[in-house]
């Protein structure tokens, strides 16, 4: 895929691919093409109180889009460390949707499948999706040892403690309750993933503003 | 005064006592709360990174069946609160969404038409019900008591909701007019790492580590939540933090459901006192104190009865 040979403002397939879905899942933010207001002032990554272990920093994070390099952020540790706390969006000067991008970005990667296997939150929001399906409810004990024995039961030893001092003072459900109409919620599920968004919601004279090098070119 | 109570996964599982202090509060002011009938989990925040439409309708069935009676919707976790009026908040200024989610919702023969309020109980206290009525009902002023308003992230944004984003004030004067001090608590709104802590552990211990020193700093008798998973971190993980960190910290994590209900003399087993790690001695000593045989008038304190004026 390297060799080919592109023109000005022009992406590799796959990135162009990418940059559609993702553009897509922008148009379902109020306001989210915002993004487009970006002045890249930082306050992002200096609000974010995990930005100092990503890989790419939320600043960066439109900044790569920008320059067509979203497989990059897609690789990268930053999106799945986000824990959605918002400051980054409370603080921003341009009002962008910052943490919903940053949703849109994981939709992305989850979609085409890429991301680094082994990040924990992969099995995690699996364990919780399954538990979901199932029971409508969450159970966070039974989370918690199925996440475990999915992943590493040994690490689950040193949670033993905690265990042992939720059980003492009585702070758990053994039985996973399930929902009366566990299978209305099951349809919804399955009606809304197959569910494609009408066209007319698309708006294709947007993407010709983000491309920044076109103008270049 | 009638609410919809959505307590969600957490409180009838692993923070029972969340849900048995709200509803012991809300029954001592004589307000009704009615359980949302086969409500189902929210998604947190993990479905919104799976598929947007997905997590949207899941949350719209918790919304679309509290439309069904006129009351607003309670929802004490702040995981619940966000995800569900971030639902309504999408389904209001995107009008294509709220039809395409109306479509998926008719499958199962429900719909939605935007009107439900979803609430927080902090909110309801401070703005429904109000201080005068709290007031009234008093029976142990907590003269005395240095407490940590920790609010945690997801009450207070990503929206403009019932008080402000960056410094929030609402438990502060609630706390302040029952006569506790509050300390100087920076942090009030920073993240606790949330589920980090099973993902990625060094991460959020760090979080915690900075919350418990600055309460601790600031000579905070305890810290005071409003949120299950930051009560959670705060409290289960204080041993981890002290074998990373190299310290001592010990401090009680309280709900302010809990906190209050003292105030208001509801005895400590319907508040679950005993359900928590760690027990404040100092609001165990308020807790046993003679109970106010006059009307409680207010705090003591000339500056603080201005304030909160």
């Amino acid at each position: 895929m390297e060799e080919e040979v592109l023109l000005p403002g022009q992406l590799y397939k796959r990135e162009e691919e990418l940059r559609q879905i993702f553009l897509g899942n922008i148009k379902l933010i109020p306001e989210g093409e915002r993004i487009k207001q970006c002045i890249q002032c930082g306050t992002c990554t200096g609000s974010c109180p995990v930005s100092y272990k990503m890989e790419i920093t939320p600043r960066q994070i439109i900044s790569y889009f920008r320059a067509g390099e979203i497989s990059k952020i897609l690789q990268s540790n930053s999106i799945w460390l986000c824990i959605s706390c918002y400051s980054c969006q409370t603080r921003c000067p341009a009002l962008i949707k910052i943490t919903d991008i940053i949703y849109a970005l994981k939709q992305t990667a989850l979609r085409k499948n890429i991301y680094s296997k082994k990040f924990l939150v992969h099995p995690l929001r699996d364990t919780f999706i399954n538990m979901m399906k199932k029971y409508g409810r969450l159970n966070e004990l039974w989370l918690m040892v199925n996440y475990f024995l999915k992943t590493n039961p040994l690490k689950g030893l040193s949670y033993l403690k905690l265990a042992f001092n939720l059980l003492k003072r009585k702070r758990y459900a053994l039985v996973k309750s399930q929902i009366k109409n566990v299978d209305a919620l099951r349809e919804i599920i399955n009606q809304s993933t197959k569910y494609k968004l009408p066209v007319e919601v698309y708006k294709p004279s947007y993407k010709e503003d983000v491309v920044g090098y076109k103008a270049v070119g | 005064m009638e609410y919809t109570y959505y307590p969600g996964c957490s409180l009838h599982s692993v923070n029972k006592q969340y849900d048995k202090s709200c509803k012991a509060v809300f029954e001592k002011l004589d307000i009704k709360l009615n359980e949302l009938e086969d409500w189902n989990c929210c998604g947190a925040t993990f479905y919104m990174s799976v598929d947007e439409i997905t997590s949207l309708s899941i949350a719209a069935r918790n919304l679309a069946l509290a439309e069904k009676s006129k009351n607003d919707l309670m929802a004490p976790c702040s995981s619940c609160f966000t995800v569900l009026s971030k639902t309504n908040r999408f389904l209001r200024r995107h009008e294509e969404l709220h039809k395409n989610i109306n479509s998926i919702l008719q499958s199962i023969g429900l719909e939605y038409n935007l009107s439900v309020r979803v609430r927080h109980p902090l909110d309801i206290l401070v703005n429904d019900v109000g201080f005068e009525l709290i007031r009234m009902k008093v029976k142990h002023p907590l003269t005395g008591l240095r407490i940590a308003n920790y609010y945690g992230c997801q009450i207070v944004r990503p929206e403009k909701g019932f008080d402000d984003r960056e410094n929030p004030v609402t438990m502060d004067k609630l706390f302040e007019m029952l006569d506790a001090d509050s300390v100087y608590f920076p942090v009030k709104v920073k993240c606790c790492g949330a589920m980090s802590m099973i993902t990625a552990e060094d991460v959020a211990l760090k979080l915690i580590y900075e919350i418990l020193n600055t309460a601790i700093e600031n000579d905070a008798d305890l810290i005071v939540t409003t949120c299950p998973l930051c009560q959670m971190n705060l409290e289960a993980y204080q041993d981890k933090v002290n074998k990373k960190f190299q310290t001592n910290l010990r401090i009680p994590i309280y709900y302010f459901t809990q906190v209050l209900g003292v105030a208001l003399g509801i005895d400590d087993e319907k508040l679950g006192i005993n359900n928590n790690f760690y027990i404040s001695e100092k609001l165990r000593e308020i807790s046993r104190a003679p109970m106010l045989t006059t009307i409680y008038d207010g705090p003591t304190d000339e500056l603080k009865r201005r304030q909160i004026k």
